[in-house]
């Protein structure tokens, strides 16, 4: 790990205004200071955010809640509010990651993960997410956890998170602070598809740090379920994961949320897959045409087809597991 | 990686005085920056139970309790320990009298090399005070992130089985 200079500001305003282009947020650290050991990441300054107020999780006026930043995954999942309104959150969390490391990651700083891509933590090899403009050895090179969807020339990484593809499934909204004020970023817009700037994962600028994660009202408690496929039974990266979430009147769909992980290089919504389930009856025929649909984009590397495959099951039997309640029911 | 880099010879890094208790004692520390907690602990403290497995939180054999939640050592700034409350293998014993999470894996024989050893010990005290293990099949679940490569997984399993209620009527001391 490099050398760097350590502030802990007291609020917000003071944080963002020690930010730097070579600076670094600090909360949890599981991610930065891994990737710091492997020197992928060297910033001057590391900007300790964990005495920010950012630790709340508390109802919004408009039916949903806030969860400060600063909340660890482990302090999220277990908490009464999310395991009763929002229990695909409290699923997607705890299947990520180990006990030890959601005691310390923090809501904020799981949005912020980096790939897993094994040439992106080779710094022996070139990367255009690493070293834009080198070249991307995983496009012909080993390439069996890589992504099927939305993939460029430049990269074909996927984004690590759990938590993410619920958030992206529930429609969360990010809280930013910059500078210049603050803003509010929908989720299916805060992390970027690679193209050719890779190097980019999501949408913050330097000096942006995140505050708080919002949940609208809609939890989709009844009907809900998250379903990760990998290569162990625990603590390991998904392979494919869906969050599905239903909104049922009878056998009829009002309202379907999908999100898939460990496809593509953000959690991966289809719009239209979601707007052609409304109205049909929560079938097996129903899902598999859904799961077709949206598989139909996929564009497999050479390692990785089998990930269509798996991703088309896991997407019926996510669906199903949530059109019966969830799978603790 | 806590030493000063080779070559330098006025850092311009300053060190970061700490206060923090450990193993029940307070203790006043001055760290650089970049020292993690599992270094402090080892280099500079010589609390040598905590193991360097794999130093990128894969293996859990650098787990502590801090503020009686489990966490990796090796993937924690010591800088950022100001103000913890540290306890590490070497404190769960209350003088002679081992703690029942430890009474249990001699018990069970849960180890063979005992490298895994400390980490898991710690691992399953955090289990007991969050007390979200029901069954043998959560206590596995929850104890994903402790990896013990001779494989005394079954041993492990039911020294923690046994000795959660007692560590439950402990009542979340460490």
């Amino acid at each position: 790990m490099n050398p760097f200079q350590y502030s802990k500001p007291a609020d917000v305003h003071e944080a963002v205004h020690l930010s730097s282009a070579a600076s670094r947020f600090i909360a949890g650290g599981t991610n930065l200071l891994d990737l710091m050991k492997e020197n992928l990441t060297r910033p001057e300054h590391l900007i300790d955010i964990t005495g920010l107020p950012l630790r709340e999780v508390k109802e919004t006026a408009s039916g949903g809640v806030m969860i400060g930043a600063l909340v660890s995954n482990a302090d999220l999942a277990w908490h009464p509010l999310i395991e009763q309104r929002y229990p695909l959150l409290s699923q997607a969390i705890l299947a990520g990651a180990s006990p030890q490391l959601r005691n310390m990651a923090s809501t904020g700083g799981n949005l912020l993960q980096r790939t897993r891509c094994y040439y992106f933590y080779d710094a022996s090899v070139p990367c255009n997410k690493r070293e834009p403009g080198s070249g991307c050895p995983a496009r012909d090179g080993l390439n069996r956890i890589h992504a099927i969807l939305g993939a460029s020339t430049h990269c074909v990484a996927t984004h690590p998170s759990d938590m993410c593809v619920a958030l992206a499934a529930l429609e969360a909204i990010v809280h930013v602070q910059g500078r210049d004020g603050a803003r509010t970023i929908v989720f299916a817009d805060f992390h970027r598809l690679p193209g050719d700037a890779p190097e980019r994962d999501n949408q913050l600028a330097d000096d942006e740090l995140i505050t708080a994660v919002e949940l609208p009202a809609a939890g989709f408690a009844e009907y809900s379920h998250y379903l990760k496929i990998r290569d162990r039974a625990s603590y390991a990266f998904a392979l494919v994961s869906v969050a599905a979430a239903l909104d049922l009147s009878g056998p009829a769909i009002r309202e379907a949320r999908l999100a898939l992980g460990g496809v593509a290089h953000k959690p991966w919504r289809d719009n239209a897959v979601e707007q052609w389930l409304e109205g049909r009856a929560a079938t097996h025929e129903t899902f598999c045409a859904a799961a077709d649909m949206l598989l139909q984009k996929a564009e497999p590397l050479e390692h990785n087809a089998f990930k269509v495959k798996l991703a088309r099951e896991a997407i019926v039997r996510a669906l199903s597991d949530a059109a019966r309640g969830g799978q603790a029911r | 990686m806590s030493a000063i880099p080779n070559g330098a010879a006025a850092p311009p890094f300053a060190t970061h005085s700490i206060r923090l208790s450990l193993n029940g004692q307070d203790r006043q520390l001055d760290v650089l920056p970049w020292t993690t907690l599992l270094d402090l602990l080892r280099e500079q403290l010589d609390l040598v139970g905590s193991k360097k497995g794999c130093d990128h939180g894969q293996c859990g054999a650098c787990t502590v309790l801090r503020d009686g939640k489990r966490v990796n050592a090796c993937l924690t700034l010591a800088v950022m320990c100001d103000g913890a409350e540290l306890t590490t293998v070497e404190g769960l014993a209350d003088g002679d009298v081992l703690h029942p999470m430890q009474q249990a894996f001699i018990k069970h024989d849960a180890f063979q090399c005992g490298y895994c050893t400390p980490g898991q010990i710690c691992s399953a005290v955090g289990l007991a005070n969050e007390g979200r293990a029901h069954d043998t099949a959560q206590i596995q679940e929850l104890m994903s992130g402790n990896l013990c490569r001779c494989g005394a997984y079954s041993n492990i399993r039911d020294a923690i089985e046994e000795a959660l209620p007692a560590c439950r009527a402990k009542g979340g001391e460490q």
